[in-house]
């Protein structure tokens, strides 16, 4: 491994101690034995004091016993033991750090010691409440109690939604957090002035129990989103975003791609991916820009060729100089289109939030009615007043709060069984609204490698002992169809044109058609040519091959009701090609990231609901734009940063999956809407009319909460049967 | 009935204790490893503390 070579402090960082630390993932380690081997064999080094092994996360972190520590020497011996590591770049392992979602676990935790505590207080007045003895005196002393416990609990479990409340109010707009912010307050401030008057009717309980039910969709909706996110960081940390920076001597040091400055010398070994965008200062290759322009056709480089990041270098060692930062490098009109995109996501606005918008002055309104009403029929302000708290809290949107997450962290976890990562709620509920699904052609329609279609009989045989001596990915694919077998003698490479060496004691070379001196014709076909000294030489015709499932996906897409279309930045022939053998009749070809954007915005001009499935830098706006978007996990980190999912394996069929999940989910959540509606719906009235009692309260609110839970866990029964 | 002002004071102040050590709990990592602690209390070579 060239890693090894290079020196990778900065990849270490500090405990407050002063001790060197460093992060790894080490996603084999999955059993305990592993986690003993590698912890017991890394501790055995001089050097390190701790080592440990996160079998959740599969992250190791080592605590050195200096200041400083060699990562190599960890990376090596981790290798030794038989693991692969990737080494983290400490800020995104600080970035990791799960700090919310020990917040709402703190927060749940207080409400359920507040709802437990409270129960002790509550069940003799609801005793009371049906016949039992209890005097006056006592009821009131036990509403004291249950102040006690609740106030501090409900305070304290209530603040995120108190916080969120206030900032939407800020901004003129109310979100589900109002109505059960005021509904906590309101309960809190008349179940106080009910217990000084020595009254009936005080709502300690519900307002904490009410908290701990919506805490408890709060912490699976974080969860979700959490458990996304952490995956998608461990794939970008598998892309090993290490650039090799020269020093004045010419030696290679090993640093975070995050730290290259502009002017940095960095050199790009075959086979590893171009930092940052720069200029070829010394070497010739043959650059793979498959990613970022979506061409299959390798371009060749030499000195002062400008080269992108993300490029793959496929058999030359370059030597670049760095011309942006690594932030700077993903050219700034993507970067740009990003953005807007991402800005009109966080526009759209999710179902609970878009019930909120009815519910609220629904219900508000209900509440003063009631007040307004009750008061004029001569009820008299005490009991109006408690009969519109009633409203609010019978009302409140226990089962709406939980309607929504339930379902979302059951439909993801049903995905991520599939090795689907959803990155957020809301992103699956814009993706059970597509109906038309645009795919990028090299990388998500095709494998994104070359696969030879067609060569002369006895060709490839030939031909096999110099293709398997090459690096070049046409040679590899040559090699590929012929099998493991015999490799030739005295191989010369000349980067990026071909390979000479002796078959059988005749010389032969392979490579294009320069090389061996064929004029040259305009193809647009990728292709060899083949042959030992004095011969005619044989033409190899290589194709991007289609995932093997494209035409099933597709067929699947169809029988949905969702068109399917191709945006390419490749050649005209080759994206017909691939269009039509996977059964898709629309296509555009030849179109530059900026084209791709628009013609994403001209689909949503026209009303459309576009998934995007995309993998290179060349989509990653349109990846942005569109109403939901997904990329392969072999994607660049800018196209699975914009994506809202990101699916891992060779099968496209996860995406006619992912839909048919969301799908099923936004029936879920309709569903569980409706049942919270016709519960608001006897709920309200029995309210209006002084029906309710504490012990009523208490159980309707909780009722409800477990119908919604329940009918969410559903997507899972579904899935196993 | 004033055995309720000793004794109801008495559960509360057991149960905060018990809110208690959850808060100790989550604020040591103790539930960011599910897997590897069920592994951990069962393997004697391997370091079963908390973070």
């Amino acid at each position: 491994m060239t890693v090894l070579e290079a020196d990778l402090s900065g990849f270490l960082g500090h405990e407050a101690t002063g001790s060197a630390t460093l992060e790894l993932l080490v996603p084999a380690a999955r059993c305990a034995a592993c986690m003993a081997k590698i912890e017991r064999g890394l501790v055995a080094l001089p050097d390190v004091r701790q080592a440990r092994l996160n079998l959740t996360t599969h992250k190791l972190s080592v605590v050195f016993e200096g200041r400083t520590g060699d990562p190599a020497l960890i990376v090596h011996t981790l290798d030794n033991l038989g693991y692969r590591a990737t080494l983290f770049d400490p800020a995104e392992a600080r970035a990791a750090q799960d700090l919310e979602g020990r917040r709402l676990a703190l927060a749940l935790g207080v409400a359920g010691f507040g709802v437990g505590n409270v129960m002790m207080f509550s069940v003799p007045v609801w005793a009371g409440l049906f016949g039992q003895e209890l005097e006056p005196a006592t009821r009131t002393l036990m509403y004291w109690l249950s102040a006690i416990v609740a106030t501090p609990c409900a305070l304290y479990a209530g603040m995120t939604f108190f916080r969120s409340a206030w900032s939407s109010l800020k901004r003129g707009r109310a979100n589900m957090d109002v109505p059960i912010s005021i509904g906590v307050l309101l309960t809190l401030a008349v179940s106080f002035s009910e217990t000084l008057q020595g009254g009936r009717h005080a709502y300690f309980d519900a307002a904490v129990s009410l908290l701990f039910l919506l805490l408890i969709g709060r912490w699976l909706d974080h969860k979700l989103r959490a458990k996304a996110q952490g995956a998608a960081r461990d794939l970008l940390a598998l892309q090993a975003p290490i650039a090799h920076r020269l020093d004045a001597q010419g030696l290679e040091h090993g640093v975070p791609v995050a730290d290259v400055a502009v002017g940095d010398r960095l050199a790009v070994a075959p086979g590893q991916l171009v930092p940052v965008d720069g200029y070829v200062q010394a070497g010739a290759s043959l650059l793979d820009n498959a990613l970022i322009t979506g061409e299959t056709a390798p371009a060749s480089v030499g000195p002062g060729s400008r080269i992108y990041a993300g490029a793959l270098n496929l058999d030359g060692r370059l030597v670049m100089r760095a011309a942006a930062r690594s932030e700077n490098s993903a050219v700034a009109a993507i970067a740009r289109l990003m953005e807007a995109g991402s800005q009109s996501k966080s526009a759209y606005v999710r179902m609970a939030d878009r019930a909120a918008s009815i519910y609220v002055p629904v219900v508000h309104s209900l509440a003063l009615g009631t007040f307004i009403g009750g008061w004029l029929l001569g009820l008299g302000a005490r009991e109006a007043l408690l009969r519109a708290a009633a409203v609010l809290i019978i009302t409140c949107p226990c089962a709406l709060g939980l309607a929504v997450p339930a379902v979302q962290i059951a439909a993801s976890g049903r995905l991520f069984r599939k090795r689907v990562l959803v990155k957020s709620g809301a992103a699956l509920e814009r993706l059970a609204e597509v109906d038309h699904v645009v795919f990028d052609k090299t990388g998500v329609l095709t494998e994104g490698r070359p696969e030879l279609i067609h060569a002369p009989d006895g060709a490839v045989a030939s031909a096999a002992p110099l293709a398997r001596a090459s690096r070049h990915p046409l040679a590899q694919a040559l090699a590929r169809e012929a099998g493991p077998g015999r490799v030739a003698d005295d191989v010369k490479e000349s980067p990026g044109v071909g390979v000479a060496g002796w078959i059988d004691g005749r010389h032969a070379r392979l490579g294009r058609a320069a090389f061996l001196d064929v004029p040259a014709e305009v193809s647009t076909e990728t292709e060899l040519w083949f042959a030992f000294d004095g011969e005619t030489p044989a033409r190899l015709i290589f194709a991007d091959s289609l995932r093997p499932d494209a035409h099933q996906a597709v067929a699947a897409l169809n029988a949905r009701r969702i068109s399917v279309e191709v945006l390419s930045g490749d050649v005209a022939e080759a994206v017909e090609h691939a269009a039509l053998a996977a059964g898709i009749k629309h296509w555009r070809a030849g179109l530059t990231p900026i084209q791709k954007a628009e013609a994403i915005d001209e689909l949503k001009a026209a009303g459309r609901k576009t998934l995007m499935v995309g993998d290179g830098l060349n989509d990653a706006a349109a990846l942005a734009r569109a109403h939901a978007s997904m990329a392969p996990s072999a994607a660049v980190d800018a196209s699975q940063n914009a994506a809202d999912l990101v699916f891992e394996g060779d099968d496209l069929m996860a995406v006619v999956d992912a839909i048919d999940v969301a799908r099923a989910a936004r029936r879920r959540a309709l569903e569980n809407f409706g049942f919270s509606a016709l519960y608001n719906l006897l709920a309200a009235p029995a309210a209006i009319f002084g029906l309710i009692n504490p012990f009523i309260a208490a159980i309707a609110m909780s009722g409800s909460s477990l119908v919604v839970t329940l009918n969410a866990l559903r997507m899972n029964w579904e899935a196993r049967r | 009935m004033n055995i309720l002002l000793f004794l109801a004071p008495v559960s509360v102040a057991l149960a905060l204790v018990g809110l208690a050590a959850f808060f100790w709990t989550v604020r040591s990592g103790q539930y960011d490893d599910p897997t590897g602690d069920a592994a951990r209390i069962l393997n004697d070579q391997l370091d079963d503390h908390p973070d």
